[in-house]
């Protein structure tokens, strides 16, 4: 890791000229570790792929041996017989609605908190960012007594609800920045062409602040997705599971009969849309990571 | 759609600069209502006002059926002291709150400094080719839910049939044939620390990506120049560069540890071998949805509470103690 030696032998005052092979050396050892650390990720996802096409048999036989035949029927019965299949719609459905509800409130609000200048417009905006460090495990148990309430417990409109009022604060923050760098100039000059405030916002500021959106649109699908604690408190009806909470009730089941085969199919094709999304988005995720960083 | 800049000369404009600024129009009344009261007001509903109920329903014995709720002062607390199981859970969550954090930002940043300036370069200071490559799979485990990362490694960690004992028999480590490493109390939490740090390692290393390249480049050239080695270089200009990206990498592992609970529900959901990986986040759930104690459920939530914001709190003032040592140093 040091490279003291390039020094030692630096009588030249011109550090330009250095130890090609040392410095190879040092690049080589990046590589080597680099390249170890990503094993180590790989080598449990791809086993996880080879095994969801094996027999529970083939599984306990040996966990390095491929399958004998490649059984596409694990996914089918993950899907039907195990109901991953129904987990998934209930999922999408959830997510989707969630991601459109908190974009589009979310948008709003760190909009209005970032033009307009109001009483009480920094207490809004701490009682948000509290929400953000609060436990939710402290939260969860009165919020279960609140949407029986309300008369949403164990159903997938209850689950889009808290979804998304739990995904509010991180959205409404993320986008603040977003909002207070765009130009103030602009919103008045639609406001004196004419242009109501909500037009000003719909037609002029939102699209304007599209990538913040799309940044923050994608954390949020692989957020929602990955929900597990709001559906296992709030929802214990089998049929509306999300596909989290399927998975796990099927692995628990698992422990005891068998289809281990259809069980890491169920886990390849929880796995399967968010892999997508970051195959096609991982660019824009990292970049939005890094921006946080600078922050 | 209004076309901006077009047109300003028409009779609006009667109205000077402050008229659009604050008047309260329907238009704007409407947009203030719509736009922030409602979310906002749905959001102190299901979030914030939760918060304070649990910490009323701490003080009751209330089970969740009775109409009623009966207040009992302090009793939760004085009973979760005298809890063994829950002092236990305290403690494994303390555990995790400082391994898990360290563990994970040491790897990450040591891998961020292999790929900013871990290359082979001479000259200026470059970073490692085909560096995005590790980048792109080293964040995919943090996309992953938790949920199915966690079942993945407990059939992985399986005794017979999981990968892990398969690799360390072949590789001639007879000790592991069969060996239960979530089952066996000494290892279970070491076995499932690692499956977090895995999970997180990728994310915080892109993150320190960033920030070492937000520190300017004259710091490292200068520093070379000096005759300091890479290992050097990380230790005294790019760790003390970045001291706000560690502290608040810092402060959301340690959050995300004091919680733990999709990884503790997929592979030890009863609490592990003689409860050493049971956390508080279990308890909690436990005591609430499975004992319907949920005055107890939320005295449990409480000390989780306080547990977090001492913890952010040590961490800001841990730093503003660094920060203020640092400032007298460079005055002298």
């Amino acid at each position: 890791m040091t490279s003291t030696r390039t020094t030692a032998s630096a009588g030249a005052p011109a550090p330009g000229q250095k130890l090609p092979a040392a410095e190879r050396a040092i690049g080589a050892g990046s590589h080597t570790v680099l390249s170890i650390w990503t094993v180590v990720i790989v080598v449990p996802l791809l086993w996880t792929v080879v095994s969801s096409f094996k027999t529970s048999r083939e599984i306990f036989a040996s966990p390095f041996s491929l399958p004998e035949t490649w059984r596409f029927q694990n996914y089918v019965d993950a899907w039907t017989t195990a109901g991953i299949g129904r987990y998934f719609l209930n999922s999408v459905v959830v997510v989707a609605c969630a991601l459109v509800v908190t974009m589009l409130t979310a948008a709003m609000s760190a909009y209005v908190l970032s033009r307009f200048d109001f009483p009480g417009r920094s207490l809004i905006r701490n009682v948000i960012l509290a929400g953000l460090t609060f436990p939710i495990f402290l939260a969860v148990v009165p919020l279960f007594f609140i949407l029986q309430q309300i008369g949403v417990l164990n159903t997938l409109p209850g689950l889009i609800v808290a979804y998304s009022a739990y995904a509010y604060p991180f959205t409404v923050f993320f986008l603040l920045s977003f909002f207070e760098e765009l130009p103030a100039e602009i919103a008045e000059a639609a406001a004196i062409d004419g242009a109501s405030e909500w037009r000003t916002f719909f037609q002029v500021m939102l699209p304007m602040a599209r990538p913040g959106m799309a940044s923050v649109a994608i954390l949020n699908v692989v957020g929602l997705w990955n929900q597990y604690l709001l559906p296992v408190v709030l929802n214990s009806v089998p049929t509306n599971f999300v596909l989290t909470q399927g998975l796990a009730s099927f692995a628990s089941q698992a422990g005891y009969n068998v289809n281990f085969g259809a069980l890491f199919a169920a886990a390849v094709m929880t796995i399967l849309p968010v892999l997508v999304v970051y195959v096609i988005f991982q660019r824009r995720l990292q970049g939005s990571v890094a921006a946080g960083s600078l922050k | 759609m209004t076309t901006i800049g077009a047109a300003p000369a028409t009779g609006r404009r009667t109205t000077p600069r402050s008229g659009g600024r604050r008047r309260w129009t329907f238009d704007r009344v409407s947009l203030f209502v719509v736009f922030l009261g409602l979310p906002f007001l749905g959001y102190l509903t299901l979030v914030i006002y939760p918060f304070l109920q649990a910490a009323y329903y701490s003080l009751t014995s209330w089970s969740g059926f009775t109409p009623t709720q009966d207040f009992v002062g302090l009793d939760n607390y004085t009973r979760l002291l005298g809890d063994d199981t829950f002092l236990k859970s305290i403690g494994n969550s303390l555990t995790l709150l400082v391994v898990v954090p360290v563990l994970t930002l040491v790897l990450s940043f040591a891998l961020a400094c292999l790929v900013t300036f871990g290359g082979a370069s001479t000259g200026g200071v470059r970073g490692l080719r085909g560096s995005s490559f590790y980048r792109v799979v080293s964040f995919f485990p943090y996309i992953v839910p938790a949920i199915a990362t966690g079942i993945i490694f407990a059939r992985f960690y399986d005794p017979s049939a999981g990968l892990l004992n398969g690799l360390l028999t072949s590789l001639g480590f007879d000790g592991a044939q069969d060996y239960p490493w979530l089952g066996d109390a000494t290892t279970a939490m070491p076995a499932i620390i690692a499956v977090i740090v895995w999970t997180f390692v990728g994310f915080y290393t892109v993150l320190f990506v960033a920030a070492i390249k937000g520190i300017p480049s004259e710091l490292f050239e200068a520093a070379r120049l000096d005759g300091a080695g890479r290992f050097r270089t990380a230790v005294s200009i790019a760790a003390p560069s970045m001291t706000g990206s560690l502290r608040s990498a810092y402060i959301y592992l340690g959050i995300f540890a004091l919680d733990a609970f999709v990884f503790m529900a997929a592979m030890t959901p009863d609490g592990g071998p003689q409860n050493s990986t049971l956390v508080i986040t279990q308890q909690i759930y436990s005591a609430a949805f499975r004992e319907g104690r949920f005055g107890l459920a939320c005295a449990m939530g409480v000390v989780l509470a306080v547990i977090t914001f001492l913890f952010v709190g040590i961490v800001f003032g841990v730093g503003k103690v660094l920060g203020r040592e640092k400032k007298a140093e460079a005055r002298r």
